[in-house]
């Protein structure tokens, strides 16, 4: 019988030369007459092993890391495929500290098998949720879904079940489901993973919105950066509307549901939900006023629930399990769990899926094992380009929505970079204005125009010219920004300035900025 | 010829909801950029103004109104990769390749442009040539895989 060896094809592992790795494996299996099956699975997110080579054992599956192809001979001669010691073994993978602690309920089954099989998918519990959901009312999911308390997870955290809701009481006869894989944020790639590791459970997730509020029709909005998580999608739909999952009689229910990928052509601003219903329809992504909310105008003018990518893939586990189950993981008004991930200057960057509580302590030093360089971390950007630099002082608040907010920061998409001592805050200060004016859609003026005197603002702060009259135009800059944009690029742009402001005074030149009464 | 192309492309996609981005992404897969000439045929398609279609091709970074190189290499300038030395490895990039972002060598090979985030972050500092993503790239890797590429 073959020994069944998993190698995984996802675009992180891959970066690193898996390709050629499972190449290498797969002729030297042969050159030495061993049946081996190779398995080119989704990855577990430990990225600093990647590519992560597993075993399977009568003990379970024993994890290698990171292989390269110069150490495939040594495997063998080690007697891998039997388990045996190497200098690269991490032992059984589910004993490894990183992913033994972690509360994996969205990703359960990602880095498990082949992400598009539709059996194995079905063999560990996908489809479930789908198949409960077909028993139900379109209300009576959602009122799964509210009390479930998930809440947005592409980082507004607005509760899903009102959005559902406010799009299933909209009265039309076209109703659309779109799902936001525009993951643009810097530090983020958990979105990735689950189109890339388990796509099934993005599709059962937007099937069961389409039964809740009655949509024929969805859309998958997937960043032009992702062409491997294409690849993927275009596979597990196909096998889904091959199988009935998709089509115009969902497993012989008489309902339909239609879902597409489309792809974006690299503009940031498309995250933000409007714009990318904008572009969705064939237009320059610029934003929208609001109101009409999307679930009750959005795609074509229809309703339409618009969600990202983990918070529709969510969907499943908890018309699988129940909303009880769900809303006992996290803390306060924060109920479930989040993919945090964790790079940057990190030694062991990867994606820690946690109930809402754990601190950013515990996930740079405990997870992460502190700074690649070696040196102490600075500062720790949370939530993408938009998201406040968080110092070591506050290193300590737990990770929930409200707590990161009292502080003037935020979740967002679970995302943490961390920065070593030699990271100057008032470059990357400068980098954020610089960023907002290279992205912004133009509609309004505090971020067309507020976001390039900012990096000018900046120039001058950063070449101490008239540096103190400088410092009060960037505080002013920074509140016209965060209350008069219309969209969060604008109006969240201030957090990476003001905190680092804030928190790093010297790197802007001054002592102290107490005299400033930041907003 | 390219105008038969494109005339082919968007009687092809026109019927689909939404379909000028489809259109523009599939005539640049086929074609390397979006030409000039595109625009009216696309205009007159899909009954809209030739300001609408230049401005949509112009809004996105992604497409081009001019040929690019035979690669695209793209470093990503994104904070995770600041964090982890990418702004060294950009300046080694353009000294490499003898270029700045949005230009292309003179051999034709590679152009050269910034990415914001590839995804990869975990494995920081990250490059993307045409579909390919490469983790951890330093100096001398980045040589390699751009070296790799250039001889194909």
């Amino acid at each position: 019988m073959s020994v069944l060896v998993y190698i995984p094809q996802d675009s992180g592992a891959l970066s690193m030369g898996a390709n050629a790795v499972a190449s290498a494996i797969e002729k030297e299996a042969a050159k030495r007459g061993t049946a081996i099956q190779i398995i080119r699975n989704g990855s577990r997110g430990m990225y600093w092993l990647e590519p992560m080579v597993e075993v399977a054992t009568q003990k379970g599956r024993v994890a290698y890391g990171p292989v390269q192809v110069r150490d495939v001979g040594s495997l063998f001669d080690s007697g891998f495929l039997q388990g045996s010691k190497h200098a690269l073994s991490q032992g059984l993978t589910e004993n490894i500290p990183y992913f033994k602690n972690q509360e994996r309920l969205t990703f359960a089954r990602v880095g498990l098998t082949d992400p598009v099989s539709l059996e194995d998918y079905v063999t560990l519990g996908g489809y479930r949720g789908l198949t409960n959901a077909l028993k139900l009312t379109g209300e009576q999911i959602i009122t799964e879904l509210t009390e479930s308390g998930l809440r947005g997870r592409g980082g507004a955290a607005f509760p899903t079940g009102i959005k559902w809701k406010t799009a299933f009481s909209a009265s039309s006869d076209t109703k659309y489901i779109v799902c936001n894989a525009d993951e643009g944020d810097s530090g983020t790639f958990s979105d990735r993973m689950i189109m890339e590791g388990d796509p099934f459970t993005l599709i059962e997730g937007m099937t069961i919105a389409a039964l809740a509020i009655g949509a024929k029709q969805g859309y998958i909005y997937l960043r032009s950066e992702y062409p491997h998580a294409r690849r993927m999608l275009d596979y597990a739909l196909h096998k889904a509307y091959f199988d009935h999952y998709l089509g115009d009689d969902i497993r012989g229910s008489g309902k339909t549901f239609h879902l597409e990928v489309r792809i974006g052509a690299g503009a940031y601003i498309c995250g933000e939900e409007t714009a990318l219903l904008e572009s969705l329809e064939g237009k320059r992504g610029m934003i929208r006023y609001r109101p009409p909310l999307p679930a009750v105008s959005g795609l074509f003018g229809k309703p339409t629930i618009l969600n990202n990518v983990i918070t529709l893939a969510s969907v499943p586990i908890i018309l699988d399990k129940g909303a009880t189950f769900y809303k006992n993981y996290g803390m306060g008004r924060s109920r479930g769990t989040l993919p945090f991930q964790i790079s940057g200057n990190i030694k062991r960057g990867g994606l820690i899926e946690k109930a809402f509580g754990l601190t950013l302590r515990q996930l740079l030093y405990d997870y992460g094992g502190g700074s690649l360089s070696g040196r102490p971390i600075r500062a720790v950007q949370v939530g993408g380009p938009l998201g406040a630099y968080i110092p070591e002082s506050q290193f300590d608040t737990p990770l929930d929505y409200e707590s990161f907010a009292a502080n003037k920061a935020m979740i967002g998409h679970g995302g943490a970079v961390a920065f070593d001592d030699t990271v100057d805050m008032a470059k990357m200060a400068r980098f954020a204005m610089e960023f907002c004016a290279l992205e912004s859609c133009g509609k309004c003026t505090p971020c067309r125009i507020g976001s390039t005197r900012g990096v000018e603002v900046m120039d001058k702060i950063i070449q101490n010219r008239n540096r103190e009259a400088n410092l009060y135009l960037l505080r002013d800059l920074c509140d016209v920004m965060l209350n008069g944009s219309l969209c969060g690029l604008g109006g969240l742009i201030p957090y990476p300035v003001l905190s680092a402001l804030r928190h790093f005074p010297q790197d802007f030149g001054v002592k102290s900025v107490a005299a400033l009464n930041l907003p | 010829m390219s105008s038969s192309a494109i005339s082919r492309i968007v009687r092809e996609l026109k019927d689909k909801p939404g379909a000028l981005l489809p259109i523009l992404h599939s005539i640049q897969e086929e074609l390397g950029y979006v030409p000039e000439d595109a625009v009216p045929i696309i205009a007159s398609e899909l009954n809209l103004t030739r300001a609408e279609v230049h401005g949509v091709v112009t809004f996105y970074h992604d497409f081009r109104s001019h040929p690019a190189g035979r690669h695209i290499v793209r470093v990503c300038q994104a904070e995770s990769c600041q964090a982890a030395g990418s702004a060294d490895l950009t300046a080694h990039a353009k000294q490499i390749l003898g270029i700045d972002f949005h230009q292309t060598t003179n051999d034709g090979s590679c152009s050269l442009e910034p990415a914001y985030c590839l995804g990869n972050c975990a494995l920081s500092p990250s490059v993307m040539i045409d579909k390919e993503v490469h983790g951890r790239v330093n100096s001398q890797r980045f040589d390699e895989i751009v070296e790799e590429v250039r001889r194909s």
